[in-house]
């Protein structure tokens, strides 16, 4: 043979293949260095340099080697990295391109590929059989966690995944355009062509890293006279040009959705040996498509015989892409196993090149005539009628066994490598995702695509147009517009079959593989309906053929024609299972592309956030925002900053940041009618320049947000909400006003962050804020508790509200949100120097608890009335109309017995109960114990000098002075119910 | 004691914000005022001659006049921008018919995005069609960007203002930004 | 990821604009202080859940903010058109209605993938 045996590989072929030499690349695979050729895929270099066995398969652990040259690989799956954080498993070295420094494990082998421990589960596969772990980790219960769990775990997956955080970035990119075409072949160039001389914008998606298709093997197909690849890159260059056209190679169309919408994952730095740090690592390109062209080829089916999955068996159309694309043979004497005439054009263009061709068997009586006549006149010898029954050789295949159908005499062939063919499978893949319905073609045996769900249409490999003629004349319809190309090619395919060829049979026990990734056999199928699964869905689960990560690319066909043979029922009625996006694996980084570190939701931060940040603030998340949660002193742990925040704002006065509270502006002539119907409370009433605290229930009567409501105007609301209820109280409000209440003249606007608010609550309160404030009188008697005013602060418009959510004399300052921390700092300063303190969340929680101030959605869960809350004063009981009036009445929101919000005191001051715990009447019933209800608010009071709860109890009030128990995992601990006023019973202190 | 000094107290939610590419330029735009502006179709008029400017009626159009900008949101809401010398709330107040005018000067933060990139930036995480044929010079639309919600301005064919409430305008800046890195590639 | 027509904003917007919100023309009864149990439960609690052609509410909460009313069949996501809030429940089609009914023949349900293995 004419190969060389320079560094390169012992079977590169001189003269063949479409790489520089003297652009090479260097990488080890298992510890071993190659030398590959820039453009080289993984497989492509292994095996100039003779390496077949790249794994081991995932069940049986059985040497595997390389099937395919593309996508659609099911064995050849191995572990990329670059350094420890950038390691990829599970990455098909038929779509892996060499780089220079890349390092190549083999996978799912241990100690070594060549010696494998777990290949001793062959000799175990009688007990591995389809179902097994359906079988076999039934019972005892208690073993699923302790022994069958962990076992699972162990055996599954093929790789192992890196545990460092992974260093590369990922972009992503909405596009739309008139028209997207899957697929950059013969098919998808000319539809792009004709598409983009209509000027419609195109984008045009290959997953290989050049155009071009079955091109890259197919080299006997001439366009517009010349060389098929040669024209399918001057094509891609032409379109390049284009400013109306986008070609994306290296590219996978990976989901087809709803309306037009297509997910692409683009591969931009696999291939670089030294990417630039600016690059994306992927790509995620989200496509709006008015019309898509699936141009997605057919991929070669393997032939289904005895010991079919040896190391060196390979698809005959993979052989001929790494003799013509990459100049490698893939042996030296090569047999042939096929049943469509495409394995014979493999054996010719290996024949041309050198390689000595053991025999073409071919199982049909009759080949096309034309091939045949070709393998005469290159002196190959063909033996038609004639099936491969068997293979030998462990790490790679040396030997197949062929005999004529229906006969018994046995002859050994030697062979280094044998390449196959079952005919080719449509691509309908994007086809079936975008909900069009299949049929299936008796003739050709194999599902086209029939009704469409879309504005999309499938041309060439795909649509099942095997002519070229018609195929170019289909693309250019498809594209819409007109170009004048035209194809020929040297041989008319025939043939084709699905399911186990001679010899694998239902009357053998042979291992012939279907699905090489999940070691399923024809035998498997048969077992499966054998048990009872009759269903293909059924099937596939019970065998998990077809759920590998190749999904079956190259074993749904066969696996369906096998279940229809054992079934006795025609194919179409056996039904195909459903193609689901995506079609090939997509990383998580290119799905989550800028949703990490800081971009992986959006930190709400306040205006005064670093102010607070540099007072030593603990901040906690409350929804998105981050909220100053305690501000601990040198030396304090959060228990005494909070005790002390506690204490401060009582004696003297503390400062805390309420600025995410939400805010509407309700706007309007209807505004207070409007909040009539939106609050359990009336508004009418309410005068312009005072406050009211309002509840909000849904139509079901149950307690959906609160907050307090100032009238600044007859016709001007500043409504408040619960920080994490804005967005839904808002969106509620609106559904009423659009839908329901369209006639009145109200209108909202969320004010949320146009303010930052700035509260100063206790004795010395007014003191603190008095100075600052211009444009209102202050004083007790002029401004008393629920009062609220615009004027300025510090000499900025502010909105002040005297209300208090701690009991205290209290104050919220509104400012404009820039003027914020200017407003903080200056309030601060004079507060500090009162004695005062910054308090934050905690604090807040523990002041309002002492008063019983409910938190809804703490205290509250979806299910509390207003009048369960202690609210019931609340409700308005003049109104005719409010949202939740009719809910209230219902039969069970009115009955005895009802949970209730109360007070719990525990026996023992220093137990503080745990939050959510059950409480019983009767510690010492059996279990499972009659509940009572649960603790909704539970603090260390440090002004009552003992802890404090508040807990939902089952007719609660009328058990006022009871003592009721809360088991604990260690003890009970005993309580006595009160009223959820803690602390300054009377109330006097928020008038002060 | 009472009184901050003028200018000096403002703290904008993006100061000190800048980045950008070779193709895209980020800044964070100054100060300005601006309102929410509901009102009915009868009233337009009276509220459109009070503002200076014609309000828009087509859905995703803006109009521009002396230093205000008002873009059409809604079929009853305008986001009305002044980026002179302000005055919005009191103008609108003088129309003298029915209208909701809520100041919203500070809720909201602006990004220029301008440059040869700058659509293939925001299409980082917008998924409106930036073409100018689809969202020429002027288009606007409230919408969402990658996980915040935007209202997004073309000012000119290479340059957008991109409004978002402040406590979120620092996440679009930072996906804007890698926007950016990428659409220079 | 649906397109979503908006008649307010006349134009075609992902899915990622709007937020879908429930039946709809189901008109909150005027009387409702007055109604009875069973009269609210209706109102309130029941809904059709109709698999195929339903009438239902979306808003464009990140558009233009409206609340507008679609026609979509539940077994394509094909939206047979949308129409303003406050318009009255919009006749379909009688081809969509045919083709809704065909579609939701051929769609894989359980009882369509299942039934032959019974």
């Amino acid at each position: 043979m004419s190969g060389s045996s320079n560094n390169l590989g012992a079977f590169r072929i001189k003269g063949a293949g479409r790489h520089t030499p003297a652009r090479t690349a260097r990488f080890t695979f298992d510890g071993k260095t190659y030398t590959a050729m820039e453009g080289d895929t993984v497989a492509s270099a292994l095996l100039a340099h003779g390496v077949h066995l790249v794994g081991r398969s995932f069940k049986y652990h059985r040497p595997r080697g390389i099937l395919s040259a593309g996508a659609e690989e099911p064995n050849a799956l191995i572990d990329v990295s670059r350094d420890a954080a950038r390691r990829q498993p599970n990455v098909r070295a038929t779509v892996q391109e060499v780089f220079d420094g890349a390092k190549i494990s083999s996978q799912n082998r241990w100690p070594s590929l060549k010696f494998d421990v777990g290949a001793f589960n062959d000799l175990l596969s009688p007990f591995f059989a389809a179902g097994f772990y359906y079988k076999t980790f039934m019972w005892p219960k208690e073993a699923w966690t302790r022994v069958y769990e962990p076992f699972i775990r162990r055996a599954a997956g093929l790789g192992v995944a890196p545990k460092e955080e992974d260093p590369d970035h990922y972009a992503n990119r909405y596009a739309h355009c008139d028209v997207l075409i899957a697929g950059a072949g013969v098919a998808g160039l000319t539809a792009a062509l004709s598409a983009a001389a209509t000027g419609a914008s195109v984008i045009l998606v290959d997953e290989q890293a050049e155009v071009g298709g079955a091109l890259h093997f197919d080299a006997s197909t001439k366009i517009d006279g010349r060389n098929g690849y040669d024209w399918a890159q001057a094509a891609a260059a032409k379109l390049k040009a284009m400013p109306n056209v986008t070609v994306l190679t290296r590219t996978t169309v990976f989901g087809y959705y709803n309306h037009g919408f297509l997910g692409l994952a683009e591969r931009v730095t696999d291939h670089l040996a030294r990417p630039g740090k600016s690059l994306p690592r992927e790509r995620l390109w989200q496509v709006r498509a008015k019309r898509v062209v699936l141009a997605t080829g057919s991929i070669e089916r393997h032939m289904v015989f005895s010991n079919n999955d040896r190391p060196g068996i390979m698809l005959a159309s993979a052989a001929r892409t790494f003799l013509n694309h990459h100049g490698v043979a893939v042996g030296r004497n090569v047999g042939v196993y096929t049943a469509h005439d495409s394995a014979y054009e493999a054996a010719f263009d290996l024949k041309r090149a050198g390689v000595s061709i053991a025999a073409i068997v071919d199982c049909r009586a009759e080949p096309g005539e034309a091939v045949l006549a070709e393998a005469r006149s290159l002196g190959i010898d063909v033996l038609t009628g004639h099936s491969v029954t068997d293979t030998f050789g462990r790490l790679r295949i040396s030997s197949m066994t062929v005999v004529r159908n229906g006969g018994s005499n046995a002859r050994k062939i030697k062979v280094d490598a044998l390449i196959v063919s079952a005919g080719w499978t449509p691509s309908v893949h994007l086809f079936s995702q975008s909900r069009g319905k299949l049929r299936f073609d008796e003739k050709g045996q194999r599902f086209l695509p029939d009704i469409y769900a879309q504005d999309c249409v499938s041309v060439g490999g795909c649509n099942g147009t095997d002519d070229l003629a018609e195929l170019i004349d289909e693309a250019i319809a498809a594209g819409g517009g007109s170009v004048a190309l035209a194809g020929e090619n040297r041989f008319d395919w025939t043939g084709g079959m699905i399911g186990a060829a001679e010899g694998a049979g239902p009357d053998t026990v042979v291992k012939a593989f279907i699905d090489f990734q999940h070691d399923v056999t024809a035998k498997d199928i048969r077992l499966a309906v054998r048990e009872g699964m009759h269903s293909i869905e059924h099937i596939k689960r019970f065998t998990t053929n077809g759920m590998a990560s190749d999904q079956g690319k190259l074993s749904n066909m066969h696996g369906l024609a096998i279940a229809a043979e054992v079934l006795d029922r025609p194919i179409p009625q056996v039904g195909l299972t459903t193609f689901r996006a995506p079609y090939t694996p997509v990383t998580y980084g290119t799905l989550i592309n800028h949703s990490r570190g800081d971009l992986f939701d959006p930190a709400r931060k306040t205006p005064m956030h670093a102010l607070e940040a540099a007072e030593g603030a603990e901040f906690e998340d409350v929804g998105n925002w981050k909220r100053a949660w305690y501000f601990p002193r040198r030396g304090e742990d959060m228990h005494a900053a909070v005790n002390r925040e506690c204490r401060t704002v009582r004696e003297v006065a503390g400062v805390f940041d309420a600025s995410t509270l939400g805010k509407i502006e309700v706007v309007g002539p209807d505004a207070a009618q409007f909040l009539n119907l939106i609050y359990t409370n009336a508004w009418d009433t309410l005068k312009p320049g005072k406050c009211r605290y309002g509840i909000m229930t849904r139509e079901d009567g149950f307690i959906y947000d609160d907050g307090v409501v100032g009238r600044l105007a007859e016709d001007r609301f500043h409504v408040t909400t619960t920080t994490g209820g804005a967005p839904r109280v808002l969106h509620h409000m609106e559904d009423y006003l659009q839908t329901e209440f369209p006639h009145l003249k109200v209108w909202l606007t969320s004010t949320t962050e146009q303010w930052a608010v700035i509260a100063v609550q206790g004795p010395k309160a007014r003191e603190i804020v008095q100075p600052f404030v211009e444009g209102v009188d202050i004083s007790n008697e002029a401004f008393p508790h629920m009062s609220v005013a615009e004027c300025t602060v510090t000499g900025v418009p502010a909105r002040l509200f005297r209300v208090s959510f701690t009991g205290e004399l209290g104050f919220e300052i509104n400012v404009p949100a820039d003027y914020g921390p200017a407003v903080w700092k200056a309030i601060w300063e004079r507060a500090e120097a009162m004695g005062a303190c910054l308090y934050g969340t905690e604090t807040m929680h523990v002041l309002r608890a002492e008063k019983g101030y409910i938190i809804v959605g703490q205290d509250t869960d979806g299910t509390v009335t207003p009048d369960d809350a202690g609210l019931g004063w609340a409700v308005s009981k003049k109104k005719t109309d409010f949202v939740g009036i009719r809910g209230l009445k219902r039969p069970d929101l009115v009955r005895d017995g009802r949970k209730q919000l109360v007070g719990l005191l525990t026996n023992k001051p220093s137990d503080v109960l745990e939050e959510g715990a059950q409480i019983v009447a009767d510690p010492n019933q059996p279990k499972p114990m009659t509940m009572l209800g649960h603790v909704t608010s539970a603090y260390w009071s440090e002004n009552c000098g003992r802890s404090i709860a508040i807990a939902l109890v089952a007719g609660g009030r009328a058990r006022i002075g009871q003592t009721l128990y809360v088991p604990m995992k260690d003890r009970t601990i005993a309580v006595e119910v009160t009223d959820m006023v803690f602390f300054d019973k009377e109330g006097g202190r928020i008038n002060g | 004691m009472a009184k901050l000094g003028a200018g000096s107290i403002r703290t904008l939610p993006l100061a000190g914000f800048h980045g950008g590419s070779s193709a895209v330029r980020l800044e964070a735009a100054p100060p300005a005022e601006r309102i929410s502006l509901r009102a009915g179709a009868e009233d337009m008029a009276a509220l459109s001659q009070a503002l200076g400017l014609d309000l828009p009626v087509k859905p995703k159009t803006s109009a521009a006049a002396k230093g205000r900008t008002a873009l059409w949101l809604g079929p009853d809401e305008w986001l009305v921008i002044d980026e002179g010398k302000g005055g919005l709330m009191q103008a609108a107040a003088s129309s003298g018919v029915l209208h909701s005018a809520v100041d919203v000067s500070h809720r909201n933060a602006a990004i220029l995005v301008s440059g040869p990139g700058a659509s293939r930036a925001i299409n980082a995480g917008c998924s409106q069609d930036l073409s100018l044929k689809v969202f020429p010079v002027g288009a606007c639309s409230r919408t969402v960007l990658a996980k915040v919600e935007i209202v997004l301005l073309r000012t000119a064919e290479d340059a957008f203002r991109v409004e978002v409430w402040r406590s979120f305008s620092d996440y679009a800046f930072g996906l804007l930004a890698e926007g950016a890195q990428d659409a220079a590639l | 990821m649906l397109l979503i027509h908006c008649p307010y904003c006349e134009e075609a917007r992902s899915e990622l604009e709007f937020r879908w919100a429930g039946e709809a023309h189901i008109a909150r009864p005027e009387n409702i202080a007055a109604i009875t149990d069973e009269e609210f439960a209706e109102y309130f609690f029941l809904r059709n859940n109709e698999k195929g052609l339903t009438y239902e509410r979306w808003r464009h909460i990140h558009g233009c903010g409206r609340f507008f009313n679609a026609a979509r069949d539940t077994v394509s996501d094909r939206f047979v058109m949308t129409y303003k809030a406050g318009l009255p429940k919009q006749p379909v089609p009688p081809a969509e209605k045919v083709s809704a009914i065909a579609e939701e023949k051929t769609v894989e349900t359980w009882e369509a993938t299942e039934g032959d293995a019974r």
